[in-house]
């Protein structure tokens, strides 16, 4: 149990150091750096050469990898060259937003995808089901600025509920956010909940035809305690990976859908980052999204064996 | 998986049509596979039956309501709806109907390769699949649209290789339930190659999986270049495109709500279609797509 628990986070480790070295390949083959993004059109000759100078840029590429990730690992993800202010002060904000974003879809959409999910099997083919399927289907195969652009069409163009467009600073209070930050959480909730309920509802489907389940039904064990005792337990062990996958999805399709809200979260803040070339925010950025991405998963599959006894003896059985 | 054996005996333009009229017997099937081929004519004909030029822009009629001359009203340009809608996925259907095959066929061929070879460098190069794989998708084709411009000449190469990476985990898990059966075997005792085993023995068995990711690959791709062009960094003005047309039509849309609404019917109706098929495609091949990665 304990060397399978060191192994999945070493092999986490190991992933989000082979991201770091993508991230810095990648923003170094991007045209341009730091100095002509900051220095535009005077960039050239010796105030060009100084910049660099100032900034570390005329050092080999290992050399600022190293500095760069020995900085990043004890928090100091560097300096913005524009504002000369700490890229850990101006990211800090905007990660705040997107938890507070990505927090309002976890806790609605979890609780309300398991109910879903299970009613819709427990009902197979059913009207209920049917709808909820349909609609599952609907909203994770439709583009998310394709239904978030729909719900802000109804409820914000046609019905006037609530405001289409995110219009606080990135630094305001969270309390602030309400209740402009409601519709995106709810087109985030939307995709959420219709990935995680296709996975519970035939994982339920498939427990439910099982040889114990239905030994239990036959031996006189009434529905509901079936339904409880044995079968959610078993259905639901499989959803912890696909909830971790679709949090993990979360920190990344949040970019698109902040765009459109004009959302001030991290998502925006990339895509603002990369058209400007701002290196060090981008890098920051993609560094935090990784290690989420990377961290979510390992605690999937940390759950999944502490709540799977076949998974945690699995190496005493010699596998 | 009888339905698939009784395929695999008969001969490829057979079974071929077997798997269309598979799909075609479920209604969903149908459904998707009429969408589908409806929406590839319409990307052939669309230019001879379009009421007007996709750029003709008429400066009495911005925004206008529908109307007899503009069944869907104009945009903001004065520009007809109707007709930018009807050429809206000519552009999204050339670029990911090239990009999808291209990233099945890379990845698919290094996950085989790897799948075979195994040992030290898979896992290797299994750790840099999840390496990528860990970055949000924007991010990596963002960087590279940046550095190289936003014409399809980039736009297909991008597509094509980022969304080749979880082709190569597919194809390689794929290849692992058949390199240790007999005909691998016996194909090594009689001495073949590496590259005659992968073609003869492995590629005609991992065929099935790599068709339906294909089909899969297809919609999210579709996803992707819209939402690219949503955001500014695909296709460029004027040229007549769904996400482009969303995104500049947004601002309009308390007056003239028609000019969200039909690109987005177009744009879903097509993604829906490849997905309805996606799925029908997988039962027809027996292929088993209970967990899918949302990635």
């Amino acid at each position: 149990m304990l060397s399978m628990l060191m192994r999945r986070s070493a092999l986490g480790l190991i992933t989000v150091w082979l991201v770091s070295i993508i991230i810095f390949i990648g923003v170094e083959i991007l045209p341009g750096d730091a100095c002509t993004a900051f220095l535009e059109r005077e960039a050239q000759g010796l105030l060009l050469e100084n910049c660099r100078r100032d900034l570390g840029l005329d050092r080999p590429a290992w050399m600022r990898y190293g500095e760069w990730a020995a900085n990043a690992l004890s928090g100091n993800l560097g300096v913005s060259p524009d504002g000369q202010r700490q890229i850990s002060e101006l990211v800090g904000y905007r990660l705040r937003n997107t938890l507070l974003l990505a927090s309002g879809a976890i806790l609605c959409g979890i609780p309300l995808a398991l109910f879903l999910g299970i009613v819709a099997a427990l009902w197979r083919d059913r009207p209920f089901d049917i709808i909820v399927s349909t609609t599952a289907i609907a909203a994770m195969t439709i583009p998310e600025f394709v239904s978030a652009t729909l719900l802000i069409l109804i409820f914000s163009v046609w019905l006037g509920w609530v405001p289409g467009i995110v219009l606080t600073s990135s630094n305001a209070p969270l309390a602030e956010f309400f209740p402009e930050v409601l519709l995106p959480i709810a087109v985030l909730t939307l995709v959420m909940t219709a990935h995680i309920l296709r996975t519970v509802r035939s994982s339920v489907i498939e427990t439910l035809a099982s040889d114990y389940a239905q030994m239990a039904l036959l031996k006189g064990v009434p529905y509901w305690q079936m339904v409880f005792r044995h079968v959610l337990p078993n259905a639901l062990l499989p959803t912890i990976n696909v909830v971790a996958l679709t949090i993990a999805w979360l920190l990344g399709g949040v970019v698109v859908i902040e765009t459109v809200f004009n959302y001030p979260g991290l998502g925006r803040m990339m895509i603002d980052s990369i058209s400007d070339r701002d290196l060090p925010v981008t890098q920051a950025i993609a560094l935090i999204i990784a290690s989420v991405y990377v961290g979510v998963n390992l605690l999937a599959d940390l759950l999944t064996m502490v709540a799977n006894p076949r998974l945690r003896t699995a190496h005493l059985r010699g596998k | 998986m009888a339905v698939t054996s009784t395929y695999r005996r008969a001969g490829p333009v057979q079974r071929f049509w077997g798997v269309i009229k598979d799909i075609c017997s479920r209604p969903s099937g149908a459904i998707g596979l009429a969408l589908v081929f409806a929406h590839i004519a319409l990307a052939l004909i669309g230019p001879f039956i379009v009421p007007y030029e996709y750029t003709a822009m008429n400066a009495a009629q911005m925004l206008s309501q529908p109307s007899a001359a503009h069944w869907l009203g104009t945009d903001h340009l004065g520009r007809d709806t109707l007709t930018r809608t009807l050429l809206g996925g000519r552009e999204a259907i050339l670029v990911t109907g090239i990009a999808t095959p291209l990233a099945v066929l890379w990845g698919g061929l290094v996950g085989v390769f790897f799948g075979l070879v195994g040992g030290r460098v898979d896992d290797v190069l299994m750790r840099i699949v999840d390496a990528f794989l860990s970055l949000p998708w924007i991010l990596k084709m963002l960087v590279l649209i940046v550095t190289f411009g936003t014409g399809i000449e980039v736009l297909i190469p991008t597509l094509a290789f980022f969304y080749g990476i979880p082709v190569i985990r597919i194809a390689r898990a794929a290849t692992h339930d058949v390199v240790a059966r007999d005909f691998v075997q016996a194909a090594r005792a009689r001495g073949h190659g590496r590259f005659t085993i992968i073609w003869q023995e492995l590629l005609p068995n991992v065929r099935d999986a790599l068709l339906v990711e294909g089909a899969m690959r297809w919609s999210w791709m579709l996803l992707a270049f819209s939402s690219l062009s949503f955001l500014g960094f695909g296709v460029s003005p004027p040229t007549p495109d769904w996400g482009l047309m969303i995104a500049d039509a947004r601002g309009f849309m308390s007056f003239s709500p028609w000019g969200v609404i039909a690109p987005m019917i177009g744009l879903s109706s097509l993604i829906i279609g490849i997905n309805l098929s996606a799925d029908a495609l997988a039962k027809a091949l027996g292929i088993d797509r209970a967990q899918k990665a949302p990635v």
